[in-house]
């Protein structure tokens, strides 16, 4: 794993694990919510990148999460002037 | 223009709802019951004679020069300790009251030096005006008797002078000191004639006691025993403009008092809603970086960062700025490029940056450094209550019956709310302390907290999980208010997840390092002990659970009904000066002004016709993912507004890894900051004394900012947004701020009834400020939530990733300290330095002694991002196991051991908690040496070099 994709694996996580235990709202579906509403397309491509890969080290919830992603419209340089 | 002149009242407003009708010379006067006379009096226009009184303190009645007579009363007494009372006849002038006070001055000037012309206050002195006012023509006495005038002056403090051969020994000082500040550094030493104002102990000076230079001595004193330097140095100003301190997120007002276009001083205003008249070091007299000779006043641009700047006009720089940008998104895509807002500009600049970056950058890569503040407040907040800001107003803080302290310090980092703090305090209120560390508010004179928990760093939603526990499991909660204003579901969801054992005060208290008992008392102190005030600062927001933690205070207030009325509410103190207002305009990429996501079409659509292109709709990178992105090379150009990115942000070697790898790094400053060592183009700011604008303090109050001179670079720091704006296509054609304020309110609900015209008429006013709420809104959730119902999150503790070790076992926290700002680059370049030279190791005496380190030692302070060394201090103000640093000082660079751990949520940086090694140094660390020699390389200047 690399070493950014290590680190959005721990900031995912980390949202997993606050959303997990609230009440009502699907744990998979908060935290995919927050992932679009607070991360950059960049960091969404490149975290559905590595679930692609296999999404080593991500926690169950999040991986459902991540799934859940709209693909992101990021092209590899981002997005054209 | 004219000096603004404040009327002095003598003595302080009674806040009685009883009125009193009585005569003072003749004229009817109807005021608030417990009035004195002598403001009675004022307030009908009668100015009767005094010395010893002013309305910042309690009445004295020492100096007898305000009697009065009252028909049917005996004597003369004094009108400044005399209250008023129904049918009461009063008279301030007759021929036994101008006897007595003619005989009263004859003393006085008897015992003072005759140097009107030369004096200092020659102009404005009450002593002088005295004499006139009682028509003084001669002393009897004559000048030779026994007297002061031969005492030495105590010039220690950098900022004013004592002559104590000018005292009247009024004891105004010493009372300013007392009521005003709360420090208690002054005393009368002495009895009779040999009385005499002394600070702190016998051997000391001004400098040496425990007097903080908040200047409320010299606001006070009547004569020119306490004067600032720079008005012995100037001579009296001429005029005055009311603007507002670009320091902490208090907002306190000031009269700036200047001779032309030179600052004489910066005098406290009254009528100033956040402060009411008080100042501390910074605001008062650290403003000297102004003129500071290390100012860039042109703009400098190179080619890469190993050459020297070479000065250009602003046409040149501008244009440099604006063809990279463009070069650099042509190059690598849209999204290449972004900037940066700064809490120490005005909101309308603020505005003007996040305008360019979504507007002329076509991207939402805007951030500001509430990012490694306060972004978890405003996630927290509004999840819980519906908005992003504190719920009180300062003023509330005197209703409180318990004041709830959880990592923040206030007497330090918010030194004038601190005095109102502690003036309740003294008065009654109870004291809860949550922070690792013993705070100078935890016991200091007349104040001691019943509760201090000393949590181990990383701890703060367990411990609020704890208090939580303790108020549902003991029936302490306010069922009636959360029953009425609350989401009852989420309630009991919520007290059925704390009531659960992992979460008493048993389980906590030893995995936190705090007593149960202590954790059970400071829980039953705040639910029952009437109004509960919060009040934290980053001790809760900078940890990967800041969110959380700010959820959990939000809990703990609506739990116990302490939201809605005056004396409760969760208070976050803010850092800089206008956080709120960075936050406010829309500075995070994920959303505009007012809080509105940039998702939402409605509100993008509305700022997309006003500003005529069209928005990106997906959230853009915040500052740690701008520095990650830019190591991956796909962020290649950043504009840096009025911050020091490279000093205040963790991870010192990461961030500067990321800066070294952008193509165009633009920096806007007053000095050539750590940041600037890695720019390409340097654009020189404005100070807060050059430019119209508003700061927003931690109170959602909107204060004017007011252009007292000249700007020295050239252009206000909204003009430089314009320019670069207008520079890459994208035209933002304002005249004056107050149409970006126009602009602001048009597109957001909160704003709506904002202008400066209100500003002017009410002075300021918190916002939200709309139809519903013309003129503010001091307390927000009156009667309900801003989101509807009143929303508990659930709030698990979770340990963070940043675990102490074999390696490094102790755990370092970081702050501030009175004298110092932020990263230090104003106030390193006052004379503030005196009380703090250099960043210092707290260590506690045990683990100083198991490493052989003495007090004053270099020491290494290691982690697993870098390593640095400085000075130990050993004290208990930390606990076993804890080291503290203030990160002030860039030869310190503190930020190269902390981490990137940061908030869940936001991404807010855990500068609260490293797990670093301690242990004996002798000097600077290479990499400092490195550092210094590399900062003196890039900050060198070809035109100078050349000239030198």
């Amino acid at each position: 794993m690399s070493a950014s994709a290590d680190r959005l694996v721990t900031m995912a996580n980390q949202i997993g694990r606050f959303f997990t235990p609230q009440r009502g709202a699907d744990p998979a579906s908060a935290i995919a919510d927050h992932l679009e509403k607070f991360w950059d397309p960049r960091m969404r491509a490149a975290i559905m990148a590595h679930l692609a890969a296999g999404g080593a080290g991500l926690d169950g919830p999040v991986r459902e999460a991540v799934g859940r992603l709209k693909k992101a419209k990021v092209p590899e340089k981002g997005l054209s002037a | 223009m004219s000096l603004v002149h404040e009327i002095d009242y003598g003595t302080p407003v009674s806040k009685s709802a009883e009125t009193v009708k009585l005569t003072i010379d003749g004229n009817e006067v109807m005021v608030p019951a417990g009035t004195s006379i002598m403001r009675a009096a004022m307030d009908a226009g009668i100015q009767v004679p005094k010395l010893c009184a002013t309305d910042s303190v309690d009445a004295f009645g020492s100096c007898r020069l305000c009697l009065v007579e009252i028909a049917g009363r005996p004597g003369t007494p004094a009108s400044c300790t005399t209250p008023v009372a129904a049918g009461m006849v009063v008279s301030t002038q007759t021929e036994r009251l101008k006897q007595v006070r003619k005989g009263v001055m004859e003393l006085y000037i008897s015992d003072h030096p005759l140097d009107c012309l030369t004096c200092a206050a020659n102009g404005d002195c009450e002593l002088q005006d005295m004499a006139g006012a009682v028509g003084l023509r001669d002393v009897r006495y004559g000048y030779a008797g026994k007297n002061h005038l031969k005492l030495e002056k105590d010039e220690s403090n950098p900022y004013f002078t004592f002559d104590a051969s000018k005292c009247i020994v009024c004891s105004r000082c010493v009372r300013a000191c007392e009521e005003v500040q709360g420090t208690f550094a002054l005393t009368i030493q002495g009895r009779g004639f040999d009385s005499k104002v002394s600070a702190g102990m016998l051997s000391d000076n001004f400098l040496s006691s425990e007097c903080v230079s908040c200047g409320a001595c010299v606001q006070a004193c009547p004569t020119a025993t306490l004067s600032e330097k720079s008005l012995i140095d100037i001579g009296q100003p001429e005029h005055s403009v009311v603007t507002t301190c670009a320091y902490c997120g208090v907002g306190c007002s000031f009269k700036a008092e200047l001779r032309g276009e030179e600052l004489v001083r910066m005098v406290p205003y009254k009528e100033g809603k956040a402060n009411h008249g008080h100042s501390c070091v910074k605001g008062r007299f650290a403003w000297g970086y102004a003129n500071h000779k290390e100012r860039i006043l042109n703009p400098m641009i190179r080619e890469s960062i190993d050459q020297p700047w070479r000065e250009v006009s602003w046409e040149v720089a501008i244009d440099r700025v604006a063809s990279e940008f463009k070069r650099l998104q042509s190059k690598h895509g849209r999204l290449a490029i972004g900037g940066i807002t700064s809490s120490r500009c005005t909101n309308e600049e603020t505005y003007l940056v996040q305008k360019l970056v979504r507007g002329g950058f076509g991207n939402n890569n805007v951030d500001t450094c509430a990012r490694v503040c306060h972004s978890p407040t405003g996630y927290g907040l509004k999840a819980t209550f519906g908005t992003s800001a504190g719920t009180q107003d300062f003023d509330s803080v005197d209703q409180a019956d318990v004041i709830l302290i959880v990592g923040a310090n206030p007497t330090d980092a918010h030194p004038v709310f601190a005095s109102r703090m502690k003036k309740r305090l003294r008065a009654g209120a109870k004291l809860i302390v949550i922070d690792p560390r013993r705070t100078d508010i935890v016991r200091m004179p007349h104040i001691e907290a019943q509760y201090h928990l000393p949590l181990r760093p990383g701890t703060n939603a367990a411990i609020l999980n704890a208090l939580a526990h303790v108020i549902v499991t003991e029936g302490l909660a306010n069922e009636a208010f959360v029953r009425d204003f609350c989401d009852l579901d989420a309630f009991e969801h919520w007290a059925s997840f704390v009531s659960e054992p992992q979460n008493s005060p048993e389980t906590v208290g030893s995995m936190a390092g705090v007593s149960p008992e202590a954790i059970r008392g400071a829980a039953r102190l705040y639910a029952t002990g009437g109004n509960g005030a919060i009040y934290y600062g980053l001790g809760v927001t900078e940890h990967s659970q800041g969110t959380t933690a700010v959820m959990a205070l939000a809990n703990l207030a609506m739990a116990t009904g302490n939201l809605g009325r005056q004396g409760v509410g969760v208070n976050p103190l803010r850092g800089q000066n206008n956080v709120q207002g960075a936050c406010d305009m829309g500075s995070f990429p994920h959303e505009l002004t007012g809080y509105r996501h940039i998702s939402d079409d409605a509100t993008r659509t509305m700022f997309e016709k006003l500003w005529g292109v069209p928005l990106d709709n997906e959230p853009g990178l915040r500052i740690p993912n701008m520095f990650d992105a830019a190591i991956d090379g796909t962020f290649r150009g950043i504009y840096v507004q009025g911050e020091d990115i490279l000093q205040s942000d963790p991870n010192t070697v990461h961030v500067k890894k990321a800066l070294a790898a952008m193509e165009c790094v633009v920096v806007q400053d007053l000095f050539l900051n750590e940041t600037a060592n890695y720019a390409h183009v340097f654009l020189p700011g404005s100070t807060f004394l050059e430019k119209d604008g508003t700061f927003t303090n931690a109170e959602r109050r909107i204060n004017r900012v007011r252009k007292v001179m000249t700007p020295k670079n050239g252009m206000a720091d909204w003009e430089i947004t314009l320019a670069i704006a207008k520079a890459m296509g994208f035209e933002m054609p304002y005249n004056h701020p107050s149409e970006i304020m126009d602009e602001i309110a048009a597109l957001t609900p909160t704003f709506a009834g904002v202008s400066y015209d209100l500003l002017d008429k009410e002075g300021s006013v918190q916002w939200p400020c709309n139809e519903k709420a013309p003129t503010g809104t001091p307390i927000m959730h009156i009667g309900g939530f801003a989101r509807g119902k009143g929303n508990f999150m659930i709030t698990e503790y979770v340990a963070t990733d940043e675990k102490v070790g074999p390696r490094f076992p102790l755990l370092l926290t970081t702050g501030r300290i009175l004298s110092q700002y932020n990263v230090g680059a104003q106030t390193r370049r006052t004379d503030n330095v005196v009380w703090h030279a250099e960043d210092v190791l707290e260590i506690h005496p045990h683990d100083a002694e198991e490493r052989g380190v003495r007090d004053g030692d270099w020491v290494k302070l290691d982690s697993r991002a870098g390593g640095t060394a400085l000075h130990a201090r050993i004290t208990d103000r930390v606990a076993p196991g804890v080291v503290y640093t203030t990160f002030h000082h860039p030869e310190t660079q503190a930020n190269v051991v902390t981490t990137e751990f940061s908030d869940w949520a936001t991404n807010c940086p855990e500068y609260k908690v490293t797990a670093v090694q301690v242990s004996p140094s002798n000097g600077p660390s290479d990499w400092q040496k490195d550092y210094a020699e590399q900062a003196e390389q890039s900050r060198r200047i070809a035109t100078k070099i050349a000239a030198e």
